[in-house]
């Protein structure tokens, strides 16, 4: 057994064992958990196919943001977790006989997959050696040439998604006093002083 | 013995019922649905980085790229509608989602 193989075994069956965790663990916290420890073992699975830029980009958004996002919202959120767990076995029958039925018929349409010899090395972009040209680099080639456009719109998505997180999460409140850097600015010599004749012995 | 693309192919397979099984099983639980679809989305990141690894075509790790964009996106916006939807109801159960159903 080679080394590939041996490690292509291990990071599978850590990524499925914590999928599997990610949907039964009793305490989301727990889950998110998991789904870290499942993105990192597809990020070694992505190490062993040789796209290193995207193995990086998937620990870093998504354990880096993604999950942390999720470990924030789930334990800011004070909810009955034990609650929602109620009708778990009744749907597990049902959700096991879809799952086994989708499964075994998608491993009968992968497991017969040959590629035909005069296919492979002859797509729209060609790997080149990665001796000479490293994945990030070949990425970055024709990620901000061929590709600019949708680079572009994948940071507009992105774009929205920040704004409209912040829409509708943001609230003010009337009694919280805020800094108004314009009025602040405008102040004058008029404004902000007054002065007043005070007789001597009397008081304002 | 070699690691072929029906191996890794029949792992993203796995990954992706596992995230459909999760949103079967936890149907109250808006949270954990949630993380099953980013689990799908990894399934689906997984069989784009085989098919360009085997097919020796860059086109496919591009598409993760935004397939993972989008991906975030959707887990930020989502979080978002979740945590509005609780300050206004107190709870998250799936159930308690049909305010609009009149």
């Amino acid at each position: 057994m080679t080394l590939t193989a041996f490690f292509f075994y291990i990071f599978s069956a850590v990524t499925i064992a914590s999928a599997v965790m990610v949907i039964a663990s009793r305490n989301p916290v727990h889950s998110v958990l998991f789904l870290i420890l499942a993105f990192f073992n597809a990020a070694g699975l992505f190490l062993l196919l040789g796209a290193e830029f995207l193995a990086m980009i998937l620990v870093v958004v998504y354990v880096g943001a993604v999950a942390v996002l999720f470990l924030f919202v789930v334990m800011m959120l004070d909810v009955d977790f034990a609650e929602l767990r109620q009708g778990f076995l009744q749907y597990l029958p049902i959700g096991v006989l879809i799952g086994v039925v989708f499964l075994v018929e998608l491993i009968f349409v992968v497991g017969a997959w040959v590629i035909a010899p005069e296919v492979a090395g002859h797509g729209a972009l060609p790997i080149r050696n990665p001796d000479e040209v490293s994945n990030i680099a070949a990425i970055g080639e024709v990620l901000y040439t061929r590709y600019v456009y949708f680079f572009q719109a994948s940071g507009l998505v992105l774009l929205v998604a920040m704004i409209g997180a912040i829409v509708l999460t943001l609230r003010h409140k009337p009694n919280v006093k805020r800094q108004d850097i314009a009025t602040q600015v405008a102040r004058s010599r008029e404004t902000a002083i007054e002065i007043r004749k005070v007789e001597p012995g009397k008081g304002l | 013995m070699t690691i072929g693309l029906s191996h890794y192919l029949s792992v993203s397979a796995i990954l992706f019922t596992l995230g459909i099984l999760g949103i079967f099983l936890n149907r109250k639980n808006v949270i954990v649905i949630l993380m099953s679809v980013e689990l799908i989305l990894l399934a689906v990141n997984l069989n784009f980085v085989a098919f360009s690894s085997f097919l020796n075509d860059l086109v496919g790790q591009i598409f993760a790229l935004f397939v993972l964009t989008v991906a975030a996106a959707e887990a930020a916006i989502g979080l978002a509608i979740l945590v509005v939807f609780f300050r206004n109801r107190g709870s998250i159960a799936v159930e308690d989602i049909n305010m609009m159903k009149g």
